[in-house]
């Protein structure tokens, strides 16, 4: 069985319905892509079948031959893709195990729609963050697609000065 | 199926795996705890020591010739920040370049080896900084005066006239210039300075710590990079998969194993302990598939009866038995709630509660030759290192633990450590080879220590003037101690079950000054286990106290804010807080159509917060518009940092809203994420961060202001609809966060 993962193919003697994600992670060795719940709930796991955001833990590997399959290792090694830069500035992750799940999922979404309103990203971004980075989240995908909306850390620091977190207002130089 | 298991074990002298009887330590269920407590501290020189020995000014810093500074650390670090915050102390203390620090964290084989020098590894009850913080300042600031006194003896120059900035020492007599790199040498070589002539910098004059500064953990969170003990690959890894009765304290009866003969990849079946069955494989998922399809007969035991509505009867019961015990008995509140003007009453219950870490628990696990090794996501590494040489046999001195960066931890995985326990008794049956186990989502929601059931009847007097004057709070539910910790129970009296509501100060103190005042609690305890889940005993406290004033507060015909500002004058940080986070939220300011405030105040962790929600609802649909939280937590070594887990408390705050595990014929029924909410993107207000530091004490971060988020959006719920929500979570009030 033949898969194409980030540009490569792969030989992977592997029974057709093991999910994707095991797939990923165990025949080929792409861990950036986690396991949260194994039944498409938590997004964990969301990698880009033929550019569309998919869960892997519930397609079966067969599923994705002949189609291009893009990971969280695809995106970019040195972080240079728009959404990893507003990530890393905005500081996202706490843990980090669910952000590349998020990070695809983002990626995805801005695909589809460059200027993504808040209810847009409501819509697209149900995968689920124990730590509770959404708000982060939300501010980090508006300041990769440049919406111009801020939002992120609203700090107030002692008495009466506010302070906001790095990177709080877009930054043109990393649009999506 | 026996041989077939025998001929496919790689490494032989793994016969009738299945019928070895395993005699496990402790089983899955109602482990131990706090095992990093008591090791047995023996010198020991550990290969380790000579590699970290060689740029080693102490055992915090490590400078190299290029002026990078590594600075070691003994916590665990799970998102909370607490691996750049103390970073950040020990740079302030050592004046080296922030933006040349790296962080190299330590295992419990080399603190063991080294008589513990890095002091406690358990990172829980927000302590991760605060714990800390004297003894790290210190470690930074002794580098200090031995680098510095290394170029002063270089340049025969008073240690005094020099001057340090960004890791560049100065010589301003002299014109003479070095750095750190270029003395480290040298330093390492002086005998460190008396403890006694360290002096610490005042926190009000900090440079790098107090900064809201990058995390240092960020860059290979965002690219698949960084491995999770989960991502763990060794070479001729095995993989196991494990499940446990359902039922707490039911047994493996049989399991039929002939069942998965010849399944592709399977290496063998493994009964672990008396309670539970493990499928060891190649792959994970061929582990697991082929546990999916394994037979498996239990003996459910006794506790197969209980369910939700057992428990809650028993809980019930508690809240009137004369068996309770008083931890507060201030004036004869029972007589002034009946002579007063007005009396309030109600009865609030808080479910269990599961932590749901996102990363599931798991170990790898290899025994080899005498030694024993461990790969972990812990909270605790000295704790899963005891673990593993209590089960695998090998003394600590031949043991390690390697830690991973936690996918979560939340209280999960601290003391108890049944995962490691687990795995080592599964690798213990194949010598040499390393075996990684996975618990499935299904057996992480199975098999947690959640947070206590709790029920609680409050009672209150108003006076005619609409004071408070009497406050009678009654809290009936179950131990956490008495599961895990019945060492902590003197007399019957497990204090901590009321934590945020003792009298003393400077940790969990009650705020409100009440004339007569009597709290309790009984203890009812149940089949199944708890544990610390992040806020712990608080969350479900601060649900009852608070929301319960806010009943008071309408009943008396008061403002929300002003009637509690009238109960805490004698607590001025508590009331500090919660002025701080008032006025940030604009309290008393006009608020669009249909929105409405709640507001509450609680202290744990030595830490005091308060919370303002914004709140409308819709018939069945509540929507949280804006939260403002406030935190007085001391000293705030990186606002950002501190920010970023207020935002996420609201998130698992959102947890005592909406989530809840019950138990039916015994065992848990919300297995994963589609029966067991959580809080999502699209569900989260805008959050603000009210930080007011007041520079005289040291509080926790990770957990404090979970607890006032819950009991501000219930009372933002009960000003828009004038009914106050008693039965948690809210679905039981025909109501659904959106």
């Amino acid at each position: 069985m033949q898969l194409n993962v980030n540009g490569r193919n792969h030989e992977v003697d592997i029974e057709p319905e093991m999910p994707l994600l095991w797939a990923l992670r165990e025949a080929i060795g792409l861990t950036g892509t986690k396991y949260g719940c194994g039944i498409a709930q938590c997004g964990a796991c969301t990698v880009h079948l033929d550019g569309e955001a998919v869960r892997s833990c519930s397609i079966p590997v067969s599923a994705a031959i002949g189609r291009r399959v893009v990971t969280i290792e695809g995106l970019s090694r040195d972080n240079s893709h728009p959404v990893q830069k507003a990530w890393v500035a905005l500081d996202v992750p706490q843990c980090g195990y669910c952000q590349s799940g998020q990070i695809m999922a983002a990626v995805a979404l801005l695909h589809k729609n460059p200027k993504p309103t808040d209810k847009d990203i409501d819509a697209a971004m149900t995968n689920i963050c124990r730590c509770g980075t959404y708000q982060r989240i939300r501010a980090a995908i508006h300041m990769a697609a440049g919406t111009g909306k801020g939002g992120g850390s609203i700090i107030h620091l002692g008495s009466g000065s506010i302070e906001s977190a790095p990177g709080i207002s877009a930054d043109p130089a990393i649009q999506a | 199926m026996k041989k077939i298991i025998s001929e496919k074990a790689q490494h032989g002298k793994v016969t009738n795996l299945s019928r070895r009887r395993f005699v496990v330590a402790s089983a899955a269920a109602g482990g131990g705890l706090a095992l990093g407590l008591n090791l047995p501290f023996g010198s020991r020189t550990a290969a380790a020591q000579g590699s970290l020995a060689s740029a080693e000014v102490n055992a915090w810093v490590v400078v190299k010739p290029d002026d990078s500074c590594v600075i070691r650390i003994a916590r665990a670090e799970m998102g909370q920040g607490t691996h750049t915050g103390l970073a950040q102390l020990v740079c302030e203390e050592l004046g080296c370049d922030w933006n040349k620090v790296s962080i190299e964290p330590i295992t419990p084989g080399q603190n063991l080896a080294r008589k513990r020098v890095w002091r406690d590894m358990s990172t829980g009850g927000s302590r991760g900084i605060r714990g800390s913080q004297d003894y790290v300042r210190r470690g930074g600031a002794a580098a200090r005066m031995m680098l510095l006194q290394a170029a002063a003896d270089r340049w025969n120059v008073p240690v005094a006239e020099l001057a340090v900035a960004n890791g560049v020492i100065t010589h301003a007599a002299s014109g003479n210039s070095t750095s750190y790199g270029k003395v480290a040498e040298a330093a390492a070589k002086l005998t460190p300075p008396d403890p006694k002539s360290i002096k610490l910098k005042d926190p009000r004059s900090w440079k790098i710590a107090g900064k809201p500064l990058k995390r240092l953990d960020t860059a290979d969170k965002v690219n698949g990079g960084k491995k999770y003990s989960i991502d763990l690959a060794l070479p001729g890894m095995l993989h196991a998969a494990i499940r446990a009765c359902p039922v707490f304290g039911g047994t493996v009866a049989s399991f039929d194993e002939s069942k998965i003969a010849g399944r592709r990849g399977v290496q063998g079946v493994v009964k672990v302990g008396e309670t539970a069955v493990a499928v060891v494989a190649d792959t994970w998922w061929r582990a697991k598939s082929a546990l999916d399809a394994l037979p498996i007969v239990w003996d459910e035991g006794p506790a197969a009866k209980e369910s939700s509505a057992t428990i809650a009867t028993r809980l019930t019961e508690g809240l009137t038995a004369g068996d309770a015990f008083a931890d507060t008995n201030v004036g004869d509140a029972i007589g002034a709630i009946a002579g007063a003007a007005k009396q309030v009453e109600a009865v609030y219950s808080t479910p269990f509660v599961s932590h749901s870490c996102m990363e599931p628990m798991n170990c790898t696990v290899r025994i080899s030759d005498g030694k024993a090794e461990v790969w972990m996501p812990s909270q605790n590494a000295e704790a899963s290192m005891a673990a593993l040489s209590a089960v695998s046999g090998v003394p600590l001195a031949q043991c390690e633990a390697y830690n991973h960066g936690l996918g979560g931890g939340f209280g999960r995985r601290g003391g108890t450590q049944d995962f490691v326990r687990q795995g080592a008794a599964i690798a213990k049956q194949f010598p040499g080879v390393p075996v990684k186990l996975t618990w499935s989502r299904e057996e992480d929601q199975a098999h947690d220590f959640y947070r206590p059931i709790g029920q609680c009847k409050l009672s209150a007097g108003i006076d005619s003037d609409g004071s408070l004057v009497a406050l009678h709070l009654r809290v009936s539910g179950q131990s956490i101690n008495a599961h895990l910790a019945p060492h902590n129970i003197k007399e019957g009296k497990d204090r901590r079950q009321l934590q945020g509501l003792w009298p003393q100060p400077h940790d969990a103190q009650f705020g409100y000054t009440v004339p007569n005042l009597l709290i309790e609690y009984a203890m009812r305890n149940t089949h199944v286990p708890v544990g610390p889940w992040r806020g712990v005993n608080t969350n479900q406290n601060a649900i009852y106290l608070e929301c319960f004033i806010e009943e008071c507060a309408r009943a008396a015909g008061k403002d929300s804010l002003e009637f509690r500002r009238a109960m805490l004058q004698r607590h001025p940080k508590h009331l500090g807080v919660l002025n701080a986070a008032a006025e940030k939220a604009g309290w008393g300011t006009p608020l669009p159509a249909g929105v409405h405030r709640g507001i509450a105040q609680f202290m744990g962790y030595a830490s005091y917060t308060a919370a303002v929600a914004e709140v409308s609802v819709n018939g069945s649909e509540v929507k949280v518009h804006r939260m403002v939280l406030a935190t007085n937590c001391g000293h705030a070594v990186n606002p950002a940092t501190i920010a970023a887990q207020i935002e996420g408390s609201v998130a698992y705050g959102f947890d005592s809203l909406q989530s809840e595990i019950t138990i039916q014929n015994g065992r848990v029924a919300e297995l994963n994420f589609h029966t067991y909410p959580v809080a999502r993107l699209a569900q989260l207000p805008k959050i603000e961060s009210v930080i007011v530091p007041t520079y005289d004490f040291w509080g926790g971060v990770g957990e404090p202001t979970i607890c006032v988020s819950a009991p501000a959006i219930l009372n933002g719920i009960l000003a828009a609809t004038g009914k106050p929500v008693r039965t948690l979570p809210l679905k039981h009030s025909g109501l659904v966060l959106v």
